[in-house]
Parts: structure tokens; C-alpha cells; sequence
């Protein structure tokens, strides 16, 4: 039987991991697909080549899909997103002595993000009194969760992130070595970038992602909308092969293999321990042997997160809006690109799960 | 009122293929272009040499670095866009299937940007294409030195002259149908098994 042939875009992150495994352990191969994958270097590298047709699917940053659909970017397409490939995954980490600093000026609990938040404020007031630079945090990109849930966390001390830091946008392989040469102080990425830079003993993690915001949307299976309507059968093949990665992924017994299988030349080039860390939540944060373990640090599918849910789409709009990316009018576009329609009819799902996870941002939570 | 030149911008790790591109923009009659070979500061240095056109190779990934121009426009003079407008995919297809892309300041008229593109496109091919002969010229020195090893291990063997062993290969390559530098490197492998 010859296999039809689904290209797959992806960058090198954990949360790469669904179709990757889809394709090298053989769940793609047991739904006659064949996927053939191709590691880029920059999100706008796989926003533009799935416009264009170059691939079929991509691993896409959430609200990148949302705004490429909505024309914020410089290629307009309507993108569909099918699956949600991961939530959460995120950490802030930040370079020792900065991290130093956070500490002196902190006034309680370091564990909680209006506190830290608040030393940081107070530190960027020391260094304006100092006559000292204001840090330069690093996010993804300009549509990423790493921009909001760094914004989200300056702004709940009153910090005015465009005016009294500065954010700038460095490629999460390139993360570990901006903050080693300095052009960076810390940074918000996915895994295995913090662990990474942790065990180089160059960085410290302050936050866990899901210390600030839980069940935070994050990469998604992204198709044009018009693949989809060309190509119905192959989609949904492709999203059963995801969707059985997917369960595999969660398995506690399968961890280590994924971690060797991602930590391959091809795929993340990367260490297996970091990336297996990562997979399992239980993140080096700082110098020795400290560590912190959370269960849902990296979720892909421990009771059907995979499944999109329109909610997150608007929560992400939401982010867009506020930091003047998206005009408020767009919401009901956006939350369309999520499509639990063509999930649930590719899995042969009737009803929606009974647990949804809704978005839990520590600004809302009762203090 | 004629139009005053271009500034344009190549960031671009690679000197030779720089110097290709370069070279071309300057035989279309641009003579303002300057290059960043590296990733630190882009934006600054963007932002200093206020250019109108940035052309950057796809495999940078700095080009993440880019997009975020388009976000904080209230740092940049000139808001910039990507080539052409957004639904003109053939263009911005043939820029990409050349391995460049590139961003314009908002309201250079399409005449101006459309040669640019199409010397970008040949200029891609033409380094292509010097990238084949280079490869090429790297596998026929390899396969030479295959034969030589070959060569080597049958005048041990046999005790015969370098000629001899030579036409030994060539005899064998021409029964089997294959190359010679095939039938060397089965020799040489075999040779290596039995040491």
C-alpha cells in the first residue's frame, strides 16, 4: 500500500513532540500517512512555507496561527488549528546575577509571581536611579506566548513593558547563548531551553510558565483552512496518528525513549536528560541539585488537552488585543481558527470531554 | 523628479553568497548596500542604517529578529513590511523557493522593489549553482583519492605496478558495469575487513 505524504514543518522545542513521534514511531505509518518532517529555524520560515504550500501541517505557535489568519503579519491565510499540540511548557529564566538582583528587592514569597514581579519593578526603579539600563528580557516571537505571559507578569507590578524593559524577540535555539554573551538578562522560552541553560549553570529558573498562567495554550497543528477542505481524509488520518502520539507521550513508561528519539541530529540535537527532564515536569532550577516538580509543567495529552478548545483561542486574543496587536472586533475570528469540529469527527468523538481545561492566569486568582 | 537610490540591507552569514548578492545589486545599478554578517544588536543596526530594504537569506534565523518590526513600530522610523503586498503570494513564492526573503518600507512603489527581487532570485541560483561545481570538484578529488588507496592495497597483494592495478579496476568496473570509483571503494572496504 503506498502511504500518502504529509509535510510537516517543525522548530526544534519539546513541544515538537506529536508529530514527531507520529512519524518515527510509527502511528502515522499505521494510518497510511507518511510524514515527512523538516526542522526550520525561525517561525516565519514555517508560517510562510505552510501559506505557500510548501507543507501541509506545522507546528505553529498558537497565536502566530491566529495571526496569520487575522492578516496581522505580513502573509495573510486562514489557518486552521485541529489539535492543540501542547499547553503550558514555559519558564522565565534569568541570568545569576540578575536573578541576584530579583532577590535582594524581593519583599515575600519567591514562589509567588506578584512578588517577584514586584522586586522587578523595584529593581528596574534602582537601576533607572542608578542611571543603569533597563534589562532586555527574550521572547520568541512577537505573536508567542513567551511575549504575553512575559508582559502579564511585568504588568501586574505596574511595569509598562514596552517603555521600562525591553523585549526582544531571539530564536529559542539561540536563547542559552544570547543570555551566555550578554545580550540578554533572562528570557521566557519553551523546553528544553531553561533546563538547558540551568545545567550550564548560566541561568536560573524564577517561574514555572503554569505559576503564571495554567493550562496556557501554547503550539498547535496548524493546516490551511483550504487544505482541510481539499484533503479531508488525509487530515484526518493525520490527526488520529497525533492524537495516538500523543496518548504514547503521556505514558510515564515511554519517556525515555522519546527523549532519545527527540534528542536525535535531525530533531532537537539536543541532550536526552534535559529534554527528559522536561518530560516529565521535574525542571533544574537553579545551582546544585534543586529541582521542582510539576505534573502539568508540559501537558500534551493526559485527558484530552489535544483537543482545541475555541476558549483558548479567545484567551490568546484576548493577550493580543491588550497589548495592541489585534483589534477587539477580531475575537470571533480568532476563536474560529480552533476547530474541536474536525478533531471530534476525525476521532470519531460525539460528545466534548467532560473536563475542559480553562485558562488560569495568576492575575485572576484570589490573592 | 528622478528617484534618489536605495539603501538596501543584506544580513547574511555567508561572504560568498553575500558577496554574490552584492555583487549583483550593484551591476542593476545599486550602489548603496551594506551587509551584517552577524546576529548581534540587528535591530540597532537596522534602525541606524534606516535602510529601505532589508534581504535576508532563510536560513537565518534572525529573520524571527525581523518580524518583530512589524510589532514595535514605534521604535522604527519607517514602518516596514514584508516585499510587495500580502496577497501577492506568487512573489513572495519565488523569493521563498530562492531561499531569501525580503521586508520594504511601507510605500516603495512595487516598480522599484520587483528588480531587486529578480536579481535576488538569479543571484540565489547562480550561488546554487557554484555550490553544485564546488561539491562536485570536492567528489571527484574524493573519488581520486579512493582510486590511489585502491590502487595501493592491489599492488601490495598482488605485487603488480601501479599501471597494472589501475587496469585491474578499470577491467572489473567495465564487467560489473559500475564506476570505478565503486569498484575502488569495495577493495579499499573489503581491504579494511580483512586487516
Amino acid at each position: 500500500m503506498s502511504l500518502d505524504t504529509v509535510k510537516v514543518g517543525f522548530i526544534p522545542l519539546v513541544d515538537a513532540a506529536i508529530p514527531i513521534m507520529a512519524a518515527d514511531v510509527g502511528f502515522a505509518a499505521a494510518e497510511g500517512v507518511r510524514i515527512e518532517l523538516t526542522r526550520e529555524v525561525s517561525w516565519s520560515n514555517i508560517r510562510d512555507r505552510l501559506v505557500l504550500g510548501h507543507f501541509d501541517a506545522a507546528h505553529l505557535l498558537a497565536p502566530l496561527a491566529i495571526a496569520t489568519s487575522l492578516g496581522l503579519g505580513p502573509i495573510r491565510e486562514r489557518l486552521s488549528a485541529p489539535m492543540a499540540l501542547n499547553l503550558n511548557g514555559n519558564a522565565i529564566t534569568l541570568s545569576l546575577p540578575l536573578y541576584d538582583e530579583l532577590v535582594r528587592h524581593l519583599d515575600a514569597d519567591l514562589a509567588d509571581p506578584r512578588a517577584t514581579a514586584r522586586a522587578f519593578a523595584a529593581l528596574v526603579r534602582t537601576r533607572r536611579a542608578n542611571g543603569e539600563f533597563a534589562p532586555t528580557l527574550g521572547m520568541t516571537f512577537p505573536f508567542s506566548t513567551h511575549n504575553y505571559l512575559l508582559r502579564l507578569w511585568l504588568a501586574s507590578a505596574g511595569l509598562e513593558p514596552d517603555v521600562d524593559v525591553r523585549l526582544a524577540v531571539v530564536p529559542p535555539p539561540f536563547m542559552v547563548d544570547a543570555i551566555e554573551q550578554g545580550h540578554v538578562e533572562g528570557f521566557c522560552v519553551g523546553a528544553p531551553w531553561n533546563a538547558v541553560a540551568v545545567q550550564l549553570g548560566i541561568g536560573r529558573i524564577v517561574h514555572l510558565g503554569v505559576d503564571l498562567v495554567r493550562s496556557c495554550p501554547e503550539k498547535v497543528l496548524a493546516v490551511r483552512e483550504r487544505w482541510l477542505g481539499e484533503r479531508p481524509d488525509v487530515a484526518a488520518r493525520l490527526l488520529r496518528a497525533c492524537h495516538a502520539a500523543a496518548r504514547w507521550l503521556s505514558d510515564p513508561t515511554n519517556r525515555w525513549e522519546a527523549a532519545e528519539r527527540l534528542a536525535a541530529r535531525d530533531r532537537l540535537d539536543v541532550r536526552a536528560e534535559a529534554i527528559s527532564r522536561s518530560l516529565e515536569g521535574r525542571m533544574p532550577t537553579g545551582r546544585g541539585a534543586e529541582t521542582r516538580f510539576d505534573a502539568d509543567y508540559l501537558l500534551f495529552d493526559r485527558d484530552g488537552e489535544t483537543r482545541p478548545d475555541p476558549e483558548h483561542a479567545l484567551w490568546l486574543h484576548a493577550q493580543m488585543a491588550r497589548w495592541g496587536q489585534a483589534s477587539a472586533a477580531t475575537a470571533e475570528e480568532a476563536a474560529a481558527v480552533y476547530r474541536p469540529d474536525v478533531y471530534d469527527a476525525a476521532l470519531g468523538l460525539i460528545a466534548a470531554p467532560a473536563r475542559p481545561r480553562p485558562v488560569d492566569c495568576f492575575v485572576d486568582r484570589a490573592g | 523628479m528622478p528617484d534618489r537610490p536605495l539603501k538596501i540591507v543584506v544580513i547574511e552569514e555567508s561572504p560568498v553568497r553575500a558577496a554574490i548578492l552584492e555583487d549583483g545589486l550593484r551591476e542593476a545599478g545599486h550602489s548603496l548596500v551594506m551587509r551584517i554578517p552577524d546576529r548581534a544588536n540587528l535591530l540597532e543596526r537596522i534602525y541606524a542604517i534606516d535602510p529601505d530594504v532589508i534581504l535576508i537569506d532563510l536560513e537565518n534565523p534572525s529573520r524571527d529578529v525581523l518580524e518583530q518590526m512589524f510589532q514595535v513600530s514605534r521604535a522604527v522610523k519607517r514602518p516596514v513590511g514584508m516585499f510587495v503586498d500580502q496577497t501577492d503570494h506568487s512573489s513572495i513564492e519565488a523569493a521563498i523557493d530562492a531561499g531569501v526573503s525580503a521586508y520594504v518600507v511601507d510605500g516603495l512603489k512595487k516598480e522599484r522593489v520587483k528588480p531587486i527581487l529578480d536579481t535576488m532570485v538569479s543571484r540565489h541560483q547562480a550561488f546554487a549553482k557554484l555550490r553544485a561545481e564546488l561539491d562536485q570538484a570536492k567528489s571527484q578529488l574524493e573519488e581520486r583519492k579512493v582510486v590511489d588507496r585502491a590502487k595501493g592495497v592491489l599492488m601490495r597483494q598482488k605485487n603488480i605496478g601501479e599501471e597494472q592495478a589501475y587496469a585491474l579496476l578499470r577491467t572489473v568496473a567495465m564487467n560489473e558495469k559500475k564506476k570505478i570509483s565503486e569498484i575502488a571503494q569495495a577493495v579499499v572496504t573489503a581491504a579494511e575487513l580483512l586487516k
